[in-house]
C-alpha cells in the first residue's frame, strides 16, 4: 500500500498528542462520572483513539464529521476544546451544547462536528444528506460518517447506504467495528463473515484497517479521501479496534474475558504510534512525557473550568426549542409561566458556549 | 384572483419556493418521472431539472433523514411522503432528529426543512393508509404543524413553511386535492402565517373549531343548522402547532359554545388538548360542556359503510352542536 500524505496531514508528534489527550479525558470523565459530577450515559473511547485521530489526520477541518453516541472523541479531535467537552459532561452552559445536548450529543459547528447521535444507525442517513448537500453545491467537500458495529443492522444504515450509492454521494462509512453491540458480539448479531461485506451490497468499495494503528487508518483513509474529491462515490472502511471500559460506565463487560482486553491491551494505539516515533528517532522519553503531563494538565483545567462554569438559566428553558422566538408554539403563554418557580435572579447564558445559529441559516 | 384546485395551488407554492431559493429541493418517491403519486409535483422536474426534483426508492427513513442531514448544513429541503401514513417509517428521523437538533446543540444547528404530502382518512383505504398523524407530529416539541383546507390557504401556507428556519409539517388533505378554490394570482406574493386560524363562517350561537378535511364539512354542517335558526361560527384552525388560541377564545367568547370537529382520534388527539386549553382558560365565558366529534377509536375498516360510522360527519356534527345549543 502506497502512503499517500494528504495536503493538510497533521504532524504524527501532533496527532499523538492528541489520542494521550483523548485518553486522559476519558480517564478523568471515568473518574468524574464514578463522583457523581456526570449525570446520564457515558460511553468512553479508550482504545479507540486511532481511528477518529487516523480519519480526522487524512481530511481537511472542513470536511463534515458526525458520529453515534460515544463521541467526545470526535470532538476533541476535531478541535473542540476539553473545557466545552468537559462542561458539556457536567451539563454547564459553556459545554459544547450548552448543557444541552450531553454525552451522547456533543456538537461543534465552527469544527465541522455534526454530533454526537444517540439512535443507533439514525444519523447514518443524515450523513449521506450532508454528503448530498456539498454535491449539490458541486463542493469537495467529504463527509465521514462514523458508527459501531451495532449500527449495520439497523434499517437507517441499510437505506443510508443504498442512497449514497444510488446519487454517488462523496460520504465515507467508517464502522467503528469493537466487536460488541453493548453486550451483544458481531458473532451473534451479524451474518456475515466480515462486516465490510456490507458495503459490497451497495456496490461501494469496502477496506479493512487495522483500527489500533494509527498510520494504517490515515493511510487508508487519505487514499479513500483523494478517490472520492477526484469523482464523487461513496466508500466504507471498516476499522478493527477493541473499546477496553464496558459499553457505558454501568457495564463490568462480564461478556467477555481477561485475556482478551489483555491480547489488545499488548496492540494499544498509543504505545503502537509512540513505538513507530521513538524507533524513528522522532521522539524522545523524555518528549513523550512532556505530552502526557500536559494532556494531563489540560484535562485537569478542564474539570475546574466545568466545575466552575454555571449551570444553564432556568429562565431560559424554553429557548432553542425553535429559531424565531416569536413563534414558539411551546412557549407556554403569560399565565401558565406565572404558575411555574422563577429563577431567584435574572440569568444568562454563561459566555464561552457555542455561538448560536440565530440567523436561522446554516453555514 | 382566479379560481384553481387544491392541487394546482400545492404545486404553484412549489414553483415559486424552487424559483426563488436555490437552496431548495424537493425529494421523495416518484416525484420527478412520475409527476407525483397525486401529481402535485407535475412539470417541476421539467422546469428545474433532476438536480433539484429527486426520485427517491422506497426507503422513506432514508430519504427524511438525508433531508434532515441537508438542512443540517444549509439546505431547504422539501421532503414529500407519498401519504403520511408511510410517514411514520420515518418517524425517528421527523421526532428524534428533526426537532431535536436545534436544541441538543444548543442552538448551534436549526433544521429548515418542510415534510408534506396527504394526510388524513381518504377513502377505503384500510387502516394503514388512513391514518391521521397531526396529533402523533404535534406532540413533538420543535415540530410546527399546518393543515390547509382550501387552495389558498395550501398555497399560502407550503410556501410560508418553506421559509420557515424549523421543521414544518404540512399535512394536505387527501380527499381535497381536486376541490376548488379562488387563489391570489401567480404575480401576487401569497404567505399565510402559520399559527394564525381563519373564521371561515361568521356565526353568532355556537363555535365550530375544525382543520382539513372536516372545514367543508363543518361549513356544509353550518348551512343546515342556518335553516333550524343555529348561527355557527366555523374556525378553521389552519395550524395545529402553533395554535392560535386567540381567535378560538374570541369566537367562544362570541358564541359560548363549542363543538371540536377533528379527523383524528379521540384519544390524545387535537380537540382533546385544545378542549383543555379552552376550559382551563376561558371556562367562565361557557354555557355548556365543550363538545367533540372525532373517529372511533378503531383501526379504520375497508368495509364503506363502516368506515363511514368511524369518521366524523355532517349529521353527527349537527347533533354535537344541536347539543350544545340544548336544541332539537
Amino acid at each position: 500500500m502506497t502512503s499517500i500524505p494528504s495536503a493538510e496531514q497533521r504532524d504524527e508528534v501532533e496527532m499523538l498528542a492528541l489520542m494521550l489527550l483523548i485518553r486522559r479525558f476519558e480517564e478523568r470523565a471515568s473518574q468524574q462520572y464514578q463522583a457523581q459530577k456526570i449525570g446520564g450515559f457515558c460511553h468512553l473511547y479508550i482504545g479507540q483513539e486511532a481511528v477518529v485521530c487516523g480519519a480526522v489526520a487524512a481530511t481537511r477541518h472542513d470536511d463534515y464529521i458526525i458520529t453515534a453516541y460515544r463521541d467526545h472523541a470526535h470532538a476533541l479531535a476535531r478541535g473542540t476544546s476539553a473545557n466545552a467537552s468537559m462542561a458539556e459532561l457536567y451539563g454547564k452552559a459553556t459545554g459544547c451544547s450548552r448543557g444541552l445536548g450531553g454525552s451522547m450529543h456533543f456538537f461543534d459547528r465552527q469544527n465541522h462536528m455534526y454530533g454526537g447521535h444517540a439512535i443507533v444507525g439514525a444519523h447514518v442517513p443524515l450523513a449521506a444528506g450532508m454528503a448530498f448537500a456539498s454535491k449539490y453545491r458541486g463542493e469537495d467537500r467529504v463527509t465521514l460518517c462514523f458508527f459501531g458495529d451495532g449500527a449495520i443492522n439497523q434499517g437507517a444504515f441499510h437505506e443510508a447506504l443504498n442512497l449514497a450509492a444510488l446519487y454517488k454521494l462523496p460520504v465515507v462509512f467508517i464502522c467503528e467495528n469493537n466487536l460488541f453491540a453493548m453486550g451483544t458480539s458481531v458473532k451473534r448479531s451479524t451474518s456475515l463473515k466480515q462486516i465490510v461485506d456490507r458495503a459490497e451490497g451497495y456496490d461501494i468499495p469496502g477496506e479493512i484497517v487495522d483500527g489500533m494503528n494509527f498510520r494504517e487508518v490515515r493511510d487508508k483513509l487519505a487514499e479513500v479521501v483523494v478517490s472520492i474529491r477526484k469523482d464523487s462515490h461513496p466508500a466504507f472502511v471498516e476499522a478493527r479496534t477493541y473499546r477496553y471500559r464496558g459499553h457505558s460506565m454501568s457495564d463490568p463487560a462480564s461478556y467477555r474475558t481477561k485475556a482478551e482486553l489483555e491480547k489488545y491491551r499488548l496492540d494499544d494505539p498509543i504505545t503502537r504510534l509512540r513505538a513507530q516515533l521513538t524507533r524513528e528517532g522522532k521522539l524522545t522519553h523524555e518528549e513523550f512525557d512532556q505530552l502526557d503531563k500536559r494532556a494531563k494538565k489540560i484535562v485537569a483545567e478542564s474539570v475546574k473550568f466545568a466545575e466552575e462554569s454555571s449551570e444553564p438559566p432556568l429562565e431560559k428553558l424554553y429557548d432553542y426549542t425553535y429559531v424565531d422566538r416569536a413563534m414558539e408554539p411551546g412557549r407556554p403563554r403569560p399565565a401558565e409561566r406565572e404558575e411555574k418557580q422563577p429563577a431567584e435572579r435574572p440569568e444568562k447564558w454563561a459566555e464561552g458556549g457555542p455561538p448560536p445559529a440565530t440567523s436561522g441559516t446554516n453555514p | 384572483m382566479r379560481e384553481i384546485t387544491y392541487r394546482q395551488a400545492l404545486n404553484e407554492a412549489l414553483a415559486e419556493e424552487l424559483e426563488r431559493d436555490p437552496n431548495v429541493f424537493l425529494m421523495g418517491e416518484e416525484v420527478a418521472e412520475y409527476q407525483g403519486a397525486y401529481k402535485v409535483s407535475q412539470g417541476l422536474l421539467e422546469r428545474f431539472g433532476p438536480r433539484r426534483i429527486i426520485d427517491t426508492p422506497i426507503s422513506e427513513n432514508g430519504f427524511a433523514g438525508m433531508g434532515v442531514g441537508a438542512a443540517m448544513v444549509g439546505l431547504r429541503p422539501i421532503i414529500e411522503f407519498m401519504t403520511f401514513s408511510f410517514s411514520l417509517v420515518a418517524f425517528d428521523q421527523i421526532v428524534n432528529n428533526a426537532p431535536n437538533m436545534l436544541r441538543m446543540s444548543g442552538g448551534q444547528f436549526n433544521i429548515p426543512i418542510t415534510f408534506r404530502g396527504p394526510n388524513g382518512p381518504a377513502h377505503q383505504l384500510g387502516a394503514t393508509h388512513s391514518h391521521a398523524t397531526e396529533c402523533l407530529y404535534a406532540n413533538a416539541p420543535g415540530l410546527k404543524v399546518c393543515t390547509p383546507a382550501t387552495p389558498r390557504d395550501a398555497k399560502g401556507l407550503l410556501k410560508t413553511a418553506v421559509r420557515d428556519n424549523n421543521p414544518v409539517l404540512v399535512l394536505e388533505a387527501e380527499l381535497l386535492y381536486s376541490s376548488k378554490g379562488m387563489v391570489e394570482s401567480p404575480d401576487e406574493e401569497l404567505l399565510i402565517p402559520l399559527g394564525k386560524a381563519e373564521v371561515k363562517r361568521e356565526g353568532s350561537d355556537v363555535s365550530i373549531l375544525c382543520y382539513a378535511q372536516t372545514v367543508p364539512l363543518a361549513l356544509s354542517a353550518a348551512e343546515k343548522l342556518e335553516d333550524d335558526d343555529i348561527s355557527s361560527e366555523v374556525v378553521d384552525l389552519r395550524s395545529i402547532k402553533p395554535l392560535d388560541e386567540d381567535a378560538i377564545y374570541q369566537s367562544i367568547a362570541k358564541t359560548h359554545r363549542v363543538v371540536i370537529v377533528e379527523q383524528d382520534r379521540p384519544f390524545c388527539g387535537v380537540g382533546a388538548e385544545v378542549c383543555y386549553r379552552i376550559q382551563k382558560n376561558i371556562f367562565d365565558e361557557l354555557d355548556a360542556p365543550v363538545l367533540r366529534v372525532s373517529q372511533e377509536d378503531v383501526p379504520m375498516p375497508y368495509n364503506e359503510r363502516l368506515e363511514k360510522a368511524v369518521l366524523p360527519s355532517t349529521e353527527k356534527l349537527i347533533a354535537a352542536v344541536n347539543k350544545v345549543c340544548y336544541a332539537g
